[in-house]
């Protein structure tokens, strides 16, 4: 060991106390934002998966401009051929087309506007959790023909329950009228009002019948083995399907382009989780400014006798600043290590929020969440908290700059 | 040759309102290989004029050439490089670095002049035993008695080869016993190595075995004689 580090470490251990707590702040902040880091990065990966679970899936394949326009008339033709590519694509876990139409349903009492969604039972069960939401009746079955799923809002406002007849009449692809009968066979509810309130289900071939599709669907929702697989499979996607769309007109979209708002929704918890962990950082950092200040005013006299022994005052800046880093790492590796066996525990058991399983379950999200150590939260974490704290102990290193050695030798 | 030349120096403090005459237009020359005490009653200007000649502090007005290099003319870093490679410093208070051991204290001073560490170590486990503190290398200050720091801080001040060594008060906290021993320990080596030793003292002792002495009073020199012929 050079003499500039054993220097650096017996300094550290003049105060052994002092030492110890100031590691442990630095420390305890790394815990805090490494577990803090996962948590949220856990609950993100939780939340998309939920989130694509309910509706949209990692991805879809629809025609140009149909996502921001919903025009029936905007159509993916050949479904089947999309079926058979993604079948072959190996990070697909599973597929399901879809079709939609805004129509009028009515019962005996009331008539509202709502979307009526086309889809294939045994499918979208796969992609979706449509099939465990059901709070009465039944699922739908690849049997049925005019057979209805009703959100439980709209059922209550149409005054209707299972076994009840909907009139839905909207427009059909060509132009005509798109009109029929249809029992409700089950109500489901996602605990989401806008699905609840404004979604009735029925079975994809009654769908293309009823509104004249001729084959076609609007959308064909993917779920990928997983999140991290998005990308791949969007590439594949891509790729593929300009061998059955000669002509371009189909798009792949992922999740975050399907639902903008829930990423900005997790850019935004981000932001905020930055400022608090940001704030934490400083109050930690100025417990070692504090440190670093006591030093050089217990240590003046010291500082001066190394300059009249022919020390450059840069060459103390480094030796001090040395002392810091040590200080600094020593307290980030110990917080490294603590906050990855924190994390690790919740991992592994996971963290039940009291009071809000019913809530949780209501966006389809499980009570029990899990952070997910990963190395980016460790080095974001500690990279932070390592950045701020050194920048802290420079101000004092730079100071002693500024000592005249008969000054400092005057000091007591 | 003269290793010192001051000329007409002047060095005056402010402390609050009150405004301390130091050095009073002081001149002296010191030959190479001299032995000097510069002796005073307290506020006679002597650390100031020590401080000085090591190029720790600037003199007001006057010139101050140390082996060759005037130092009022220099910058703080010309300075700090002098300090390192031509003056040794010895201190009433020892002031060594706590943290370190003797050796490391001695090897430290070499470490900054980029001496490599084999040489480094066996350079300072020499001078450690010529001041008779073979086998306590790896004591630290605190381990060591006040005579023993003193010892490490002549064997630090003399082992990087300087042109000069400046002891300020070097006895004055050492009973007389151990402070006559560690005058001995310098007068060889002012002997052996020919380094050129000055200090300042109000100890009889020390005067005694100074070959010249010089008198301070206000800042002036006052009186100078060689002695032992």
């Amino acid at each position: 060991m050079s003499i500039d580090l054993k220097m650096a470490w017996r300094n550290i251990w003049r105060h052994p106390r002092r030492a110890i707590l100031t590691m442990a702040a630095i420390a305890f902040a790394t815990v805090l934002l490494v577990f803090m880091l996962s948590w949220q990065f856990g609950s993100y990966d939780t939340m998309i998966n939920a989130a694509v679970k309910v509706h949209t899936g990692h991805l879809q394949v629809q025609a140009a401009g149909y996502h921001e326009q919903q025009n029936m008339h905007l159509v993916v033709p050949d479904p089947v051929s999309v079926s058979r590519l993604l079948d072959d694509i190996p990070d697909v876990a599973a597929h399901t087309a879809r079709a939609t139409a805004f129509s009028l349903v009515s019962s005996h009492e009331r008539t509202y506007g709502v979307a009526v969604r086309g889809i294939d039972p045994t499918k979208e069960a796969q992609v979706t959790t449509v099939g465990q939401v059901i709070r009465q009746g039944k699922y739908l079955s690849d049997d049925d023909a005019a057979q209805a799923l009703v959100g439980g809002l709209l059922a209550k406002n149409l005054r209707v329950g299972v076994g009840d007849e909907l009139v839905l009449l909207g427009q059909g692809r060509d132009g005509s009228i798109a009109a029929t009968v249809v029992q409700v066979a089950g109500i489901f509810s996602y605990g989401q009002d806008e699905l609840d309130r404004n979604v009735i289900y029925i079975p994809l071939p009654y769908f293309q019948e009823v509104y004249s599709m001729q084959g076609a669907v609007h959308e064909v929702v993917v779920l990928g083995t997983s999140l991290e697989a998005v990308p791949r499979i969007k590439r594949s996607v891509s790729a593929e399907l300009k061998t059955i769309d000669k002509k371009n007109k189909l798009v792949v979209l992922d999740w975050m382009e399907l639902m903008p708002g829930l990423i900005q929704s997790i850019q935004m918890d981000l932001i905020s989780g930055f400022i608090m962990y940001l704030i934490l950082i400083i109050v930690v950092a100025f417990s070692i400014l504090n440190t670093f200040l006591m030093v050089i005013f217990e240590r003046t006299r010291e500082f001066g006798v190394f300059m009249a022994l022919g020390t450059t005052p840069g060459r103390l800046t480094r030796l001090l600043l040395l002392e810091s880093t040590t200080l600094t790492l020593l307290g980030t590796a110990m917080g490294i290590v603590a906050g990855s066996l924190v994390t690790w525990y919740f991992q592994v058991h996971g963290i039940v929020i009291s009071g809000t399983s019913e809530m949780l379950q209501q966006y389809g999200l499980p009570e029990r969440m899990y952070p997910q150590l990963s190395t980016l939260s460790i080095a974001v974490g500690a990279g932070l908290v390592l950045a701020i704290t050194l920048a802290a102990a420079l101000y004092p290193a730079l100071k002693v700059r500024r000592l005249r050695p008969v000054e400092a030798m005057r000091a007591v | 040759m003269d290793i010192v030349k001051c000329t007409k120096v002047t060095k005056t403090y402010r402390q609050d309102t009150v405004v301390v005459r130091a050095l009073s237009g002081a001149s002296l020359s010191i030959q190479e290989g001299g032995f000097v005490a510069i002796a005073g009653p307290s506020g006679s200007g002597k650390t100031t004029l020590l401080n000085i000649i090591g190029g720790l502090d600037y003199a007001d007005s006057g010139r101050v050439v140390v082996d060759g290099n005037v130092l009022t003319d220099m910058s703080q870093s010309a300075l700090a490089h002098l300090r390192l490679h031509k003056v040794g410093f010895v201190f009433q208070a020892y002031n060594l670095i706590p943290v370190l051991s003797a050796l490391e204290n001695v090897e430290f001073v070499m470490l900054l002049q980029g001496v490599p560490p084999a040489e480094r170590r066996e350079r300072a486990k020499a001078i450690l035993d010529d001041v008779g503190l073979g086998g306590m290398y790896d004591r630290r200050p605190a381990e060591l008695s006040g005579g023993q720091q003193q010892r490490v801080a002549v064997a630090r001040s003399i082992v990087s080869n300087p042109s000069i060594v400046l002891a300020d008060e070097p006895t004055a906290n050492l009973d007389s016993k151990t402070g006559a021993s560690l005058l001995e320990i310098m007068q060889e080596m002012n002997e052996k190595k020919g380094v050129t030793f000055i200090f300042s003292t109000h100890d009889k002792m020390v005067m005694d075995y100074a070959r010249r002495l010089i008198y301070l009073r206000d800042g002036r020199i006052v009186e100078d004689k060689i002695r032992n012929g």
